[in-house]
């Protein structure tokens, strides 16, 4: 059985008068352990398609399954649970709470799951030791490096050892030497068999992974495997 | 549980946020702390009144009855009661001899009069006539000397007793009893004076007066032709049964027929306190509406702040849906938020009012309730949460790709 398996998705805004088609008719499969780029100019749906398998937005036809269960027909609430558990975010802007330490920001999915003090602290302890910040537990992100701050966020997207970990654009704010580190970080994650969908505009980044798709008007202009560099 | 964990964390982002805004709190607040002083003032005051009454009331006791041509509150026109006979001393000594024996009866008859003694003169001296009886009925105590007998009241012997206030003013040194007082042009013989009383709620002087036998009153001592018949009843079991067996006898005085209306008035304290009741709770009622309101402007205030706060988070709005927040954890986040403010403010203005009712306890009577607090906290979470539900709501029901793409 695939994790993501995406049957004639269509996604349509309305701009006014003017009807956007971001998705046409795309239909996808994922498994499970699989590292896939998904690249494509601005404008040409692959944000639209990151939103969707992302759960953070529903298409306007088509049926999604995550995993076995079908999340397209899903309300606000039940899609709340189903990012909370399945899928974990890993954002450019790295989206930290400005306010709260490391520790807290990686507490924080743990929090909406409903899990004890005790165990979210040392459950969060050890997402943030695997990231290698064992020791910036009770730094703001204010007082942390553009790469500390990532780890911070792909430790939280990890800490509720999610299905997917979803990256989009995650070295854009980052140095090439930053960049590179975090991509180190995806590439260990991966081949501890997660699986990981990174969003990205940059070939050298989209090379690391294993599986690239491209994005056009909507559409999957191509599905590209990759040769296994080791 | 996972409620309790969301109230938890709602609570710790509360209080972050408003660390990180502290001046906007609690100018947000202003209003809140505005309206739980006033409110917890007024409660205070009235509190306050309302314990000073009762005080000089009991100083009369409510076991007595005044019988008396007018009512003190109108249940009638005026016009029918102007129809009705007065009560002279004759219809006085005619009720002490139908009276229970167990009862004292007092007649009294007031004026206001100049005294004179030597070259010093006091004006506007509260003048009552009594019998000998006014030291059980009105509970009267002595700094020196005695009240006036029976004997002396029939003699309509020419004996006064003096207000403490009077007696200081003419006899700085002591020593009023024995001497004569003029009252108009009349010659008394001082034989007592009455202990300080104090002012009745604070503001009327017991003390300024003067008593003489009920029988010289009509002398030209007071311009009202009729008196009162003051009951002392005895005992506070009863006093309604008391009340109708007063008014039988003096009906019975009157020889009215059954089918009559009364024509008089049976007058008590009761009635007194309950119309000083009624009147100190409109007070109390219009006195909320208004503190009402100006918490109402003070939750406008928290809406509008709260709408800030929301428009200002939306990405981390946006941050806590992607990672599972439900509508209902926003929710609460926001509505803990508000409440807080709104309790801040609270505390704020109790710690104030208490400081206010300390200082003007001094002058006026004011007491500050642990109750009137307590609702007053209770009050200002309320107004936080209504006022924020608005914004909370807002805040709940936002799209996440919305709320994470905005800056």
């Amino acid at each position: 059985m695939s994790l993501i398996r995406l049957q004639n998705i269509s996604r349509r805004y309305q701009m006014g008068t003017e009807t956007i088609h971001a998705l046409r008719e795309v239909s996808l499969e994922i498994q499970r352990g699989e590292y896939v780029a998904i690249m494509g100019p601005s404008g040409s749906g692959k944000s639209t398609l990151m939103n969707v398998l992302g759960c953070l937005d529903s298409p306007t036809s088509g049926r999604y399954e995550l995993n076995g269960t079908d999340v397209s027909e899903m309300d606000d609430n039940e899609l709340a649970e189903v990012r909370n558990r399945e899928i974990g975010f890993v954002f450019q802007t790295f989206n930290l709470l400005p306010r709260s330490n490391a520790l807290h920001n990686v507490e924080l999915p743990l929090i909406y799951a409903g899990v004890h003090a005790d165990e979210r602290r040392q459950t969060a302890l050890t997402a943030l030791q695997q990231v290698g910040l064992g020791d910036r537990v009770h730094h703001r992100p204010n007082e942390l490096s553009g790469g500390q701050r990532q780890r911070v966020a792909v430790a939280r997207a990890l800490v509720n050892q999610p299905s997917i970990l979803l990256a989009d654009e995650p070295t854009g704010n980052l140095d090439s030497k930053t960049g590179e580190e975090i991509m180190a970080l995806f590439e260990e994650l991966a081949q501890k068999g997660n699986t990981i969908i990174l969003v990205t505009h940059e070939e050298d980044i989209a090379r690391q992974a294993r599986r690239i798709l491209r994005i056009r008007d909507g559409l999957i202009a191509s599905d590209e495997r990759l040769e296994r560099k080791s | 549980m996972k409620l309790l964990l969301e109230m938890v964390e709602g609570l710790r982002i509360a209080w972050d946020a408003i660390g990180a805004n502290k001046l906007r709190a609690v100018l947000t607040t202003l209003g809140i702390i505005i309206g739980i002083v006033t409110v917890t003032l007024m409660g205070a005051a009235i509190r306050g009144l309302n314990a000073a009454f009762l005080t000089s009331v009991s100083a009369v006791g409510t076991d007595v009855f005044f019988i008396q041509k007018w009512p003190w509150f109108n249940e009638e026109p005026w016009w029918k009661l102007l129809k009705r006979r007065e009560i002279y001393l004759a219809d006085g000594h005619a009720f002490i001899r139908k009276a229970n024996p167990h009862w004292h009866v007092n007649l009294q008859s007031v004026g206001v009069r100049t005294l004179r003694y030597g070259h010093n003169v006091a004006t506007g001296v509260f003048l009552v006539g009594n019998t000998e009886t006014a030291v059980v009925t009105d509970d009267l105590s002595f700094s020196a000397g005695r009240y006036f007998t029976a004997a002396e009241v029939e003699g309509h012997r020419p004996v006064c007793v003096l207000g403490a206030d009077v007696a200081r003013n003419f006899f700085p040194h002591g020593q009023a009893v024995g001497r004569r007082v003029r009252i108009d042009d009349m010659a008394f013989e001082v034989i007592g004076v009455l202990e300080k009383k104090g002012k009745f709620l604070g503001i009327e002087n017991l003390d300024n007066t003067a008593h003489i036998p009920v029988t010289l009153m009509g002398r030209g001592f007071t311009f009202f032709p009729g008196i009162r018949i003051a009951v002392k009843v005895g005992g506070l079991a009863h006093l309604e049964d008391a009340r109708e067996e007063v008014r039988a006898v003096m009906r019975h005085v009157r020889r009215l027929p059954p089918t009559d209306p009364d024509d008089f008035s049976v007058n008590s304290l009761e009635a007194f306190i309950q119309k000083f009741t009624q009147v100190s709770r409109i007070i109390g009622g219009v006195g909320l509406f208004i503190t009402g309101l100006s918490l109402f402007v003070g939750g406008i205030g928290i809406m509008n702040i709260m709408f800030v706060s929301v428009t200002e988070r939306t990405r981390e709005i946006g941050v806590r849906k992607a990672v599972g927040a439900k509508r209902r954890a926003i929710l609460i986040q926001f509505l803990i938020e508000a409440a807080v403010i709104c309790l801040l403010g609270g505390l704020i203005g109790l710690g104030l009012a208490t400081l206010i009712t300390w200082g003007i306890a001094r002058f006026f009577p004011a007491t500050l309730s642990l109750p009137i607090a307590a609702l007053a906290l209770g009050v200002s979470a309320l107004t936080g949460i209504l006022a924020g539900f608005l914004p909370a709501w807002r805040a709940a029901r936002m799209n996440p790709v919305d709320a994470l793409r905005s800056e």
